[in-house]
């Protein structure tokens, strides 16, 4: 069991954290104090074409000349500075969140369509495979993931979330289950734009991670959810497929479905199970992602675990609870359930 | 001759704790009705309770709403989210509205009437004792999984309004007793493992009519369409449908 609570305002009107943190916190009953986060878009304007990498350090005497070295091979630091904390009393300081606004050499990167996101795939790799005691947690531009063990309150109160301004926000509560707590496992995982918050567990995720390393992608968070940020990102961003056809990949119908679909329907389905088998998700899960430009929300295809949607109009909210929703907004119009497999996608208007 | 006895409770940002407190303590002082305003998310909540005794709900209880109850009536004027009627001995549950996943999970007795829609697996695995017999009525539509692992009991779905499938995959899968009666004809490939359709008997006709009956006289509808429909009746095919499925015998 974990909590999710996710948000999109259309017209990219920014929200603070204020409200976010009260529906997460109202679900408190998800999760155990072990993990829990927050994921805003739009956070920094001053610095909108640097990569924002928010990295936790164990300490900054060893650990983070490693990344200065780095980082000034592959490009140059723009800005860099602690990521402001303030002591709770319930929770326990195990890293330092540190931020660099970083701006990668894109030449350096030869043969690739897309050399920036390489160079910064290629760094987060690096320092989280490779420099002990430095951890990558958040890697886009013009957002930011906030986590840490805790609850969702203290951890929101951590970093002050009310402080952050964002027209997508996702929340996550975590009762870590099969792998233990701690601030790298916690939520929302990112790499790039892409961000993920994850109810559940993936019971394909040797199949997944597999498929995910042999594409370039390592695992280093000890959890699941993070081949689920790697497949959006090498389904999305690589292969260019839709959040539709993504989440057609990672959440099929049934075959006996596929086969009394009209064909043109069928073919489509059977070449996506065909192609991306191994991108294929077995388990119980309600998955929420974001990208800059959206968001989408789907569980899998036998529905064990709960997803509600509400809509206004102008924001979109997916969630694990209907009540969650309600605290931020009363009067929500549209409530409902998605089907099992159901994608339910957000866009910005732009 | 009882006396009206009305205690009001505001659950604004209040804990399930703490709100099953002031139940237990309105039961003890005597209420004969208990009326909860804002109620937001709050889990359990008459969960255990044994009192002969109306709790109206007004907001979005969270889940396991009503569990292990014994006795009480509780109308709910709202959404639930999941598991409403979880376990429930005894009582009633008459939402307003819709409920989340698992709704009537493992009811073994009483009633819950829902007006609108349930989620995925409604009335998994409810069951059946000798007079204890749990009934779930569902007005317009349940998700996948209707009755799954069902032991006992009656769910009855009417799909008012509805055009077909107002129900899913896998209906009964897994069902070792009780009825699960749809209103119209289904097809094969909605039927879970282990479903056998069934002829509608004398007395599961007047059952179904009554509650039928109970339904609309809690919505306000009138009954005589949906008593002159034709009904599927599903039932067990066997008393042990995974029988050597996972041990040899």
């Amino acid at each position: 069991m974990c909590g999710i609570f996710s948000v999109i305002d259309r017209n990219m009107t920014r929200m603070d954290g204020s409200s976010i943190k009260a529906a997460l916190s109202s679900m408190d009953e998800r999760g155990s104090g072990e993990g829990a986060g927050y994921v805003a878009y739009g956070i920094y304007p001053d610095f909108p074409d640097c990569y924002a990498l928010h990295i936790f350090f164990d300490n900054i005497v060893d650990h983070k000349s490693k990344v200065d070295e780095l980082l000034s091979k592959w490009g140059v630091i723009i800005h860099q500075e602690e990521i402001p904390t303030y002591e709770q009393p319930s929770l326990k300081r195990q890293h330092i969140p540190w931020r660099y606004f970083f701006k990668p050499y894109k030449d350096l990167m030869v043969g690739s369509l897309t050399p920036e996101e390489d160079i910064i795939i290629k760094t987060v790799m690096d320092i989280n495979s490779g420099i002990d005691g430095a951890l990558v947690f958040s890697s886009g531009k013009n957002m930011g993931v906030f986590k840490a063990a805790g609850w969702p309150e203290d951890v929101a109160n951590f970093y002050r979330i009310e402080d952050y301004r964002g027209y997508i926000w996702l929340a996550h509560n975590r009762y870590p289950t099969n792998t233990p707590g701690w601030w790298g496992g916690a939520h929302p995982f990112n790499l790039l734009n892409w961000s993920v918050v994850h109810n559940g567990e993936i019971t394909s995720y040797g199949t997944n991670r597999q498929y995910v390393e042999s594409n370039g992608y390592k695992c280093t968070m000890h959890t699941d959810t993070e081949v689920v940020a790697y497949l959006f990102d090498y389904l999305g961003r690589r292969h260019k497929l839709t959040e539709e056809l993504i989440v057609k990949a990672l959440a099929p119908p049934f075959w006996d479905e596929i086969d009394s679909m009209p064909l043109s329907k069928s073919e489509l389905n059977r070449a996506i199970r065909l192609i991306y088998g191994p991108a294929l998700m077995n388990g119980p899960f309600g998955i929420v992602v974001a990208q800059s430009d959206g968001i989408v929300g789907f569980t899998d295809r036998i529905k064990l675990r709960p997803l509600v949607v509400g809509d206004d109009g102008t924001k979109l909210y997916i969630s694990s609870e209907e009540a969650a929703i309600r605290r931020v907004d009363p009067n929500i119009g549209e409530i409902y359930m998605p089907k099992a497999g159901e994608p339910v996608i957000g866009r910005v208007v732009k | 001759m009882k006396l009206d006895n009305k205690i009001a409770i505001d659950a604004n940002d209040i804990h399930y704790t703490q709100l099953n407190k002031l139940i237990r303590k309105a039961v003890a002082e005597k209420a004969t009705d208990i009326v909860i305003k804002n109620v937001l998310g709050q889990r359990f909540i008459a969960s255990g309770l044994r009192a002969e005794i109306n709790i109206d709900i007004y907001g979005v209880p969270g889940g396991d709403l009503g569990m292990f109850m014994n006795g009480p009536i509780c109308n709910i004027y709202g959404n639930c989210e999941h598991a409403p009627g979880n376990t429930m001995d005894y009582g009633k549950i008459i939402v307003h509205g819709s409920t989340g996943d698992a709704s009537a999970h493992s009811m073994r007795g009483g009633e819950m009437y829902v007006r609108d829609r349930i989620g995925y697996r409604g009335g998994i695995h409810m069951k059946e004792y000798d007079q204890k017999k749990p009934t779930l009525v569902v007005g317009k539509s349940a998700d996948d999984f209707l009755g799954e692992y069902m032991a006992g009991g009656l769910i009855l779905l009417l799909g008012i309004g509805q055009e077909a499938p107002f129900y899913g995959r896998g209906i009964g899968s897994g069902i070792h007793g009780g009825r699960i009666v749809i209103r119209g004809e289904i097809e094969d490939k909605y039927l879970g493992l282990g479903v056998k359709r069934l002829d509608m008997d004398t007395s599961l006709l007047n059952e179904v009519q009554s509650r039928i009956k109970e339904y609309c006289n809690y919505f306000n509808l009138d009954a005589t369409k949906l008593l002159d429909e034709n009904y599927t009746v599903l039932g067990p095919a066997s008393s042990r449908p995974f029988a050597g499925k996972y041990t040899w015998e």
